[in-house]
């Protein structure tokens, strides 16, 4: 396959960004998009040009870590994938590809295609967790039967990457997603009762001070999401939230 | 002469592990707050050692070159975790743990190692219960369990194919409440450049950041490696892209001894290359191996037909069709070690049997599986067992449930429908046995520096079995390492911070930055990358699945001529001052470059076949393995010299008091 790409390119994090036109030729369908970036990075290299910065690490769909804005959507018009497992049959011989980075006010670029994302790592660390130290004496792992659906549901809700296409997809570029899914794991778990009002007080806190924007319930993030989190977490939040608020 | 002392306790291999952890010192609570801990890595065991270690008090520095921790590779293991609870009743104790795990490794480990894993294995579950990591249950609420290869109880516990991201997240959780205490330090975006030893102990390292690309000087009293394991020296592997053994060769480099480097595990499941464009391969989870049968068509003409897409996998019948792992290992059948199942699926390729376009691959097969759960499935709903489609459907939502995510991705990846048609898989590099050499504490041969996880060596032998990397990573950083490494620290207390102004930070980072310059000012012909594949290459067809002497030696004088051909003609983009992939990836490939020479010289040295390692002089005349125990029952513990060609062996000899040594057998 040919193709056009346009690319944004920015150098820092302060410079300003523009899109830059590259054409591409003799793309396999079986390569995965980042392969297809590989190639430009190759060509671009050889002709002297800096290849252009992206996020990727695992290529698996499971660290989280790439995280491009292909043609308007987040990892590109494929459902339930990250771009690492996009791959180009999804794309026509000729057409045109944009690629820009996830846009956020909390996610500020860092260069090219690469944002900053560790909002995300404050937010969990303000309650993202079960307070208990290793020890080596906690309690039998079988000592509390847990409900099989709410394991079940708890699993669901933990299996978010982190990759921020929820903040990305939103227009108001809201984490109430990925906040949300850490919430609804806990508050499901009997481990995670303990602390939950705190939790989610702390989280939400933490949240809005990383400037992330309201929930206005569009549901763009449930769709774009690559593990189909599911909103039902927002409503949990929302809950929960209430219920803190209530008691404390 | 270099002695190693592996410190192994004396006493009943079952008491070992509970006296040396009354013996050993320990640092006061008070003084933990006067003592620095750097961690480079933040995978299960560099996550949970860093939560661990400053949960007890310590200050902890924790590196990766990552944009958060959680991104650290150990996210993609899927199939499970091993622990020896005995929660089905079927027969498993420590005891068989750690048989079972020695007997894997093809006695090539070491066994008061190796029993610990087995003991704190329990504890691990608890743990990680107790985090809120959410592990699959059966209806009555309890933890459910499958079963992996290389053993005959249900031991593994899982969340669904995603376990070792439910792990990482947990282990992620504890270390962002330290994080938030303050206790514990976090460098995201920060690559460990070199290792600072001062008075012959580990000081500190020098790091880069690799946002702005500036170094940095970290001061500590001891520096835990958990960089994890080396498989993208074979370039393709199931590793993630920036997986490298920078940090474990660098402490290589400055006295650390390297054991095992040619133990590498060839996984047999992973979806088969697709063309020259790779950049990584994808595993599929051994778990699939309980439900899914592997084979090849018994006749030459259907696999030309398959390969020509003129007949379809389903429309070969039963009998044509050769499950060769269970005719040839009818005990454990499809649930052989992986070594045993990757060079079971190569024979047969190789005997021009492969059923993809390349002819390197073999089909997994979940068919059978489907009619027998659907069946059960109808049985218990009581609807007709004998409708098709019905159990069909059935079937494929047990399957769904089990592995769902797993075959989503085949799909994404492949473009076929693993319910409908069998899977094609192809063995490729996943894990490194060997690494670091440790002693019984963790702690290599340079004093204050300890290795953990998959970059040490110590206990999975010469093949790791399924679902116990989890084990291990977690083992170490939750349970071994925080109590071993007061031992070393409590002569450390009065010491006071490490100074990063002395002379030997001074030089380590000029080393550092010589080495940057060299490589921005190279402006050569080709891109990393280039020679990243070439050195790939070699390594895939003279020490992979198997290896012989003639191309053991090609290779090491192969690797050394690619190696002057890097320096010399590499092309790195760009300035050392900003964001710089490929900077990055030209000092990860420069260490490559030397642990693959190391790692041909280590499987030179080895004649005997053992585990992964495979030598084509020892083999029986059905090609099975041949150990030589007279002659090897040792680690091959490699101490640098200038060269990886001048390394000087080392051996530390392996004595089996409480299991016989036999030889290896799952027929």
């Amino acid at each position: 396959m040919n193709l056009i790409l346009k690319v944004w390119r920015q150098s820092s994090r302060d410079e300003k960004g523009k899109i830059e036109t590259y054409p591409i030729s003799d793309i396999s369908p079986d390569m995965s998009f980042l392969e297809m970036m590989d190639v430009l990075n190759e060509n671009l290299i050889s002709k002297g040009i800096d290849p252009v910065s992206f996020d990727h690490d695992c290529r698996e769909g499971i660290c989280g870590m790439c995280s491009m804005f292909i043609n308007g959507e987040a990892h590109g018009p494929d459902r339930l994938v990250t771009t690492c497992q996009l791959h180009m049959r999804k794309f026509k011989d000729g057409d045109t590809i944009v690629i820009e980075p996830f846009r956020a006010r909390a996610f500020p670029v860092i260069k090219d295609l690469i944002v900053d994302r560790s909002s995300f790592d404050r937010i969990q660390q303000a309650g993202g967790f079960v307070s208990v130290n290793t020890s080596g004496n906690t309690q039998d792992a079988n000592a509390i039967p847990i409900d099989k659906h709410d394991a079940d549901k708890a699993f669901d809700a933990a299996t978010c990457i982190g990759c921020g296409a929820c903040v990305a997809s939103c227009k108001n570029a809201s984490a109430m997603l990925f906040v949300s899914a850490k919430v609804s794991q806990y508050s499901l778990l009997p481990q995670g009762k303990v602390e939950a009002t705190d939790r989610v007080l702390n989280m939400v806190n933490q949240m809005d001070e990383e400037g992330f924007g309201n929930c206005t319930n569009t549901g763009a993030c449930e769709i774009e999401c690559p593990k189909g989190i599911s909103l039902e977490n927002i409503a949990r939040l929302n809950r929960e939230y209430l219920a803190a608020s209530i008691k404390d | 002469m270099t002695v190693l002392k592996s410190k192994i306790p004396k006493g009943p291999i079952s008491e070992k592990w509970i006296k040396h952890k009354s013996d050993i010192n320990l640092v006061s609570p008070a003084n933990k707050r006067l003592i620095d801990i750097i961690v480079v890595g933040t995978g299960l065991a560099g996550a949970s050692a860093s939560a661990t270690l400053a949960e007890l008090g310590y200050n902890v520095k924790t590196f990766c070159f990552q944009d958060s921790p959680r991104r650290a590779h150990s996210i993609a293991a899927q199939g499970g975790i091993n622990a020896a609870k005995n929660y089905q009743g079927d027969g498993d104790s420590t005891f068989r743990l750690f048989y079972d795990t020695i007997k894997g490794g093809d006695y090539r480990s070491r066994e008061a190692n190796v029993y610990r894993l087995a003991e704190v294995s329990t504890n691990i579950i608890d743990q990680c219960v107790a985090q809120g990591v959410p592990f699959a249950r059966d209806y009555g609420g309890l933890l459910d369990n499958r079963s992996f290869g290389g053993v005959l109880v249900s031991r593994t516990f899982y969340a669904k194919g995603q376990t070792g991201q439910q792990l990482l997240l947990g282990a992620y959780s504890a270390m962002n409440r330290q994080i938030g205490r303050g206790q514990i330090k976090m460098f995201n975006r920060h690559e460990m450049m070199d290792l600072v030893i001062i008075d012959g102990k580990a000081r500190g390292i020098i790091a880069r950041n690799l946002i702005t690309g500036k170094l940095e000087r970290h001061g500590a009293h001891a520096v835990v490696i958990a960089s994890g394991g080396y498989g993208n020296v074979f370039f393709l592997s199931t590793n993630a892209m920036g997986s490298n053994v920078s940090a474990a060769w660098k402490i290589h480099k400055k006295g650390a001894h390297f054991a095992n480097p040619c133990f590498t595990q060839i996984h047999p499941t992973c979806i088969p290359v697709s063309g020259d464009h790779q950049s990584k391969l994808t595993l599929m989870s051994e778990s699939l191996r309980n439900d899914g049968r592997i084979w090849v068509p018994k006749k030459i003409e259907d696999v030309k037909l398959i390969r020509e897409g003129k007949l379809k996998p389903t429309d070969i019948k039963e009998e044509n069709r050769d499950y060769y792992l269970e005719r040839r290992y009818p005990a454990f059948g499809n649930l052989v070690p992986r070594d045993v199942a990757s060079r079971a699926a190569k024979e047969r390729c190789d005997e021009g049997y492969g059923v993809n376009k390349t002819g390197e691959a073999v089909f997994l097969d979940f068919s059978s599986a489907i009619i027998r759960y659907g069946k059960e499935q109808a049985h218990v709903k009581g609807l007709d067992e004998n409708d098709k489609i019905l159990v069909k459907k059935l079937g494929q939502d047990v399957i769904r449930s089990k592995y769902g995510n797993l075959f989503q991705m085949y799909e994404k990846i492949v473009d076929q429908n693993p319910y409908e048609t069998p899977m094609m898989i192809y063995p490729a590099v996943h894990y490194t046995m060997g690494g670091t050499w440790v002693d019984y504490n963790l702690m290599t041969s340079i004093p204050g520096c300890y290795s953990i996880g998959e970059a040490n060596f110590s206990d999975h032998g010469a093949n790791r079995l399924g679902a116990s990397a989890l084990m291990q990573g977690l083992a170490d950083g939750y349970f071994v390492l925080p109590y071993t490494i007061g031992d070393y620290l409590a002569d450390d207390i009065r010491t006071g911070k490490i100074s990063t102004d002395q002379l030997e930070f001074e030089k380590a980072e000029k080393t550092v930055q010589n080495q940057i310059n060299l490589f921005i000012n190279n402006k050569g012909k080709h891109s990393v990358d280039y020679y990243h594949k070439k050195l790939g290459k070699i390594m895939w067809n003279k020490c992979g699945m198997s290896r012989n002497e003639k191309g053991l030696k090609e290779a090491m004088k192969e690797i050394k001529e690619l190696r002057s051909d890097f320096y010399k003609n590499v092309k790195v983009p760009g300035s050392a001052d900003e964001y710089n992939e490929e900077l990055a990836k030209a000092g990860r490939l420069a260490d490559f470059l030397e642990l693959g020479e190391l790692f041909a010289k280590d499987g030179l040295e080895r004649t005997e076949s053992c585990g992964g390692h495979f030598r084509e002089e020892s083999q029986t005349t059905e090609g099975e393995a041949v150990r030589d125990d007279k002659n090897f029952t040792f680690v091959s513990v490699w101490e640098y010299k200038g060269e990886p060609s001048k390394a000087k062996l080392i051996k530390e000899k392996l004595n089996f008091e409480e299991i016989e040594v036999k030889t290896r057998s799952y027929k």
